[in-house]
């Protein structure tokens, strides 16, 4: 590996991202904040939904927010980058095995994610205040879990965006992204699931339930969540998965 | 280091269409697979190309779209794998040193790849960066680079707005900016004006007087003569010809070529023509007309109008070609490169 080539392909993603920073964080803050309102206070405020819902909802916020923005930030520019402006190739073409451009792109996705997600704690604090009862006893497992979820969710953009045609993108978020979210035990525990219980096997398939569950185990542990052995596990293993399938598609897509 | 190029006997079969990042268009010969239940599509674009390309020297693959010239281009600059046959750069071989070949390169693809979030200025430095090139000295050649193709008035400004012209421009500028040993063109002057064609091809002379290697790929024959030491002709993903030009259009026999054109049959006329003096050879191409390959031009019309009146044939259209590649590839192949 060549680090100053790849440190230089990070400064070049930084600079995209400075220059774009206000569409970049309306894009990753708007619509979980939205969330949040509607579901944490319009909802709670209202009677529908007990108080500790507020408490409950936030992992799965963070959860959404990091697995949003690590999948768009990594899956939009290959997309667009291998078939359309092919700007990429000159990435390429840098004195540097190509995988490496693709751990870096994982690496800069993985970094947004984190950011977002641990920007979301205090926006939705703010917002849910009074009534959310963060309980971080295990800082350290937090942390892991935290870049675990962060990197499944770059390494599932890059899985994604070298899998997909410029012309499927709509496809991608209906057929995966959407199913992904809505059974991804975001909104709710997966304990939730118990009157369901075929429903409640078929979602172990689904990696954002380990994202959301290990979340919800190290920053609000009084509510029912997986084992964080199984959440842990399950996060490695996707990651593992995901980056080699990535890696994979990723050559296909660069070297025909 | 100085360093040539060298490939021996590749080829290259694709299974799908070629993505357009190969460049590659059309093909030579295409086969249904024999075996599986849905045979893909075999396309074989290239069929054996063995190159030998010196340092220092501008070498030039000339041919017509889909001939298979962006395929070599692509294999070596390892963006496609070889089906067979080996690639090398100086002394590596591309495809197992792939990082030590892209150190040696430099490369304008077919179509513009510009990095589209960034300006002018940032695509060069950031290109420089990836090389390892000191952040003072990046600066220096940048300003350099952005002065000597008339692009620092637009320095500093997204390149999504530019126009085609000052797309390529950039991106020559780019693929010099590492000062790479050797400098792959893929039909660089396509889409430019003849003002900045002649500072393109001025540039690449000064390039390669400091000892670089070029190698240009084009469909244009005036660009192959202007510019390029030695060429190989490549049709169907094959050389054809390989030589300098002036060995080229001294090759196709007789050099000038008179297409003809007569009224109806002429089967007589074609023994007539071939007996007159400077004429080397006579082809007939399709019902009506002749090729007639001969050391002499329009001197040679009269004696030609006399042999269609002896065998009363009407001539009707002579039309006479100078020595020149497009005559050598009409030879070889039977079709104009034009077309």
């Amino acid at each position: 590996m060549n680090l100053r080539t790849f440190l230089a392909m990070l400064g070049r993603d930084f600079q995209v991202a400075r220059r774009n920073i206000v569409p970049l964080l309306l894009q990753t803050f708007l619509q979980p904040l939205m969330f949040v309102f509607i579901f944490g206070r319009v909802m709670v405020g209202s009677g529908f939904m007990p108080p500790s819902y507020k408490s409950l909802l936030l992992p799965g916020i963070m959860a959404l927010s990091m697995v949003g923005t690590g999948i768009w930030a990594v899956a939009m520019p290959l997309i667009s980058e291998f078939q359309f402006t092919r700007e990429i190739e000159d990435r390429l073409l840098a004195p540097m095995e190509i995988s490496w451009l693709a751990v870096e792109k994982v690496v800069f996705g993985s970094m947004q994610a984190l950011a977002a997600g641990l920007m979301v704690i205090p926006c939705a604090w703010l917002l849910l205040r009074p009534g959310v009862e963060l309980n971080l006893h295990a800082p350290l497992l937090f942390a892991m879990v935290a870049v675990l979820v962060a990197l499944f969710s770059a390494v599932g953009g890059l899985a994604l965006g070298c899998s997909i045609e410029q012309t499927h993108i709509g496809l991608m978020f209906s057929l995966v992204v959407a199913p992904m979210i809505f059974f991804g035990c975001t909104y709710y525990p997966w304990s939730a699931l118990t009157n369901f219980p075929i429903m409640q096997k078929i979602v172990l398939i689904n990696p954002l339930v380990y994202a959301s569950e290990g979340l919800r185990g190290t920053l609000v542990p009084q509510f029912p969540h997986l084992p964080m052995i199984a959440a842990v596990g399950g996060l490695l293993f996707f990651d593992v998965v995901l980056l080699t399938f990535g890696l994979r598609q990723f050559h296909k897509k660069a070297v025909t | 280091m100085l360093a040539g190029i060298r490939t021996q006997d590749l080829r290259k079969v694709y299974t799908s269409a070629p993505p357009p990042a190969a460049g590659a268009g059309g093909f030579g010969s295409a086969s249904p697979r024999a075996k599986g239940k849905q045979p893909k599509p075999q396309i074989v674009a290239l069929d054996g190309i063995s190159l030998n390309v010196t340092p220092g020297e501008i070498f030039c693959l000339l041919g017509p779209n889909g001939a298979g010239k962006s395929t070599t281009a692509g294999i070596l600059t390892t963006r496609v794998r070889p089906t067979s046959g080996q690639a090398w750069i100086g002394e590596f071989d591309v495809w197992k040193n792939q990082v030590a070949v892209k150190r040696l390169i430099g490369v304008v693809a077919q179509r513009p790849n510009l990095d589209f979030s960034l300006t002018a200025r940032e695509i060069l430095l950031f290109h420089g960066a990836y090389f390892g090139i000191e952040s003072h000295e990046r600066a220096k050649r940048a300003a350099a680079l952005l002065d000597r193709f008339k692009l620092t008035d637009r320095a500093d400004h997204m390149v999504r707005g530019f126009s085609g012209g000052m797309m390529q421009r950039l991106s020559i500028a780019r693929a010099m900016m590492h000062d790479p040993q050797v400098l792959f063109l893929d039909e660089p002057s396509s889409g430019l004006d003849p003002q900045t064609r002649l500072l393109l091809w001025e540039i690449v002379r000064e390039y390669n007087q400091s000892g670089k290697t070029i190698l240009l790929t084009t469909h244009n024959m005036e660009e192959a003569d202007a510019l390029c030491q030695r060429l190989a002709i490549v049709d169907h993903g094959r050389v054809i010809a390989m030589g300098t030009p002036r060995e080229l259009k001294a090759s196709v026999p007789g050099g000038y070529l008179l297409r003809l054109r007569f009224g109806h049959s002429y089967d007589d006329v074609l023994a007539r023509l071939k007996a007159l003096s400077g004429v080397t050879e006579v082809r007939p191409t399709d019902g009506h007309g002749a090729d007639l390959y001969a050391d002499r031009g329009g001197s040679l019309v009269p004696e030609i109008a006399n042999a269609a009146l002896a065998a009363s044939v009407e001539l009707c259209d002579v039309h006479i070609s100078e020595p020149s590649l497009e005559n050598l590839f009409l030879h070889h192949t039977g079709r104009s490169l034009r077309e």
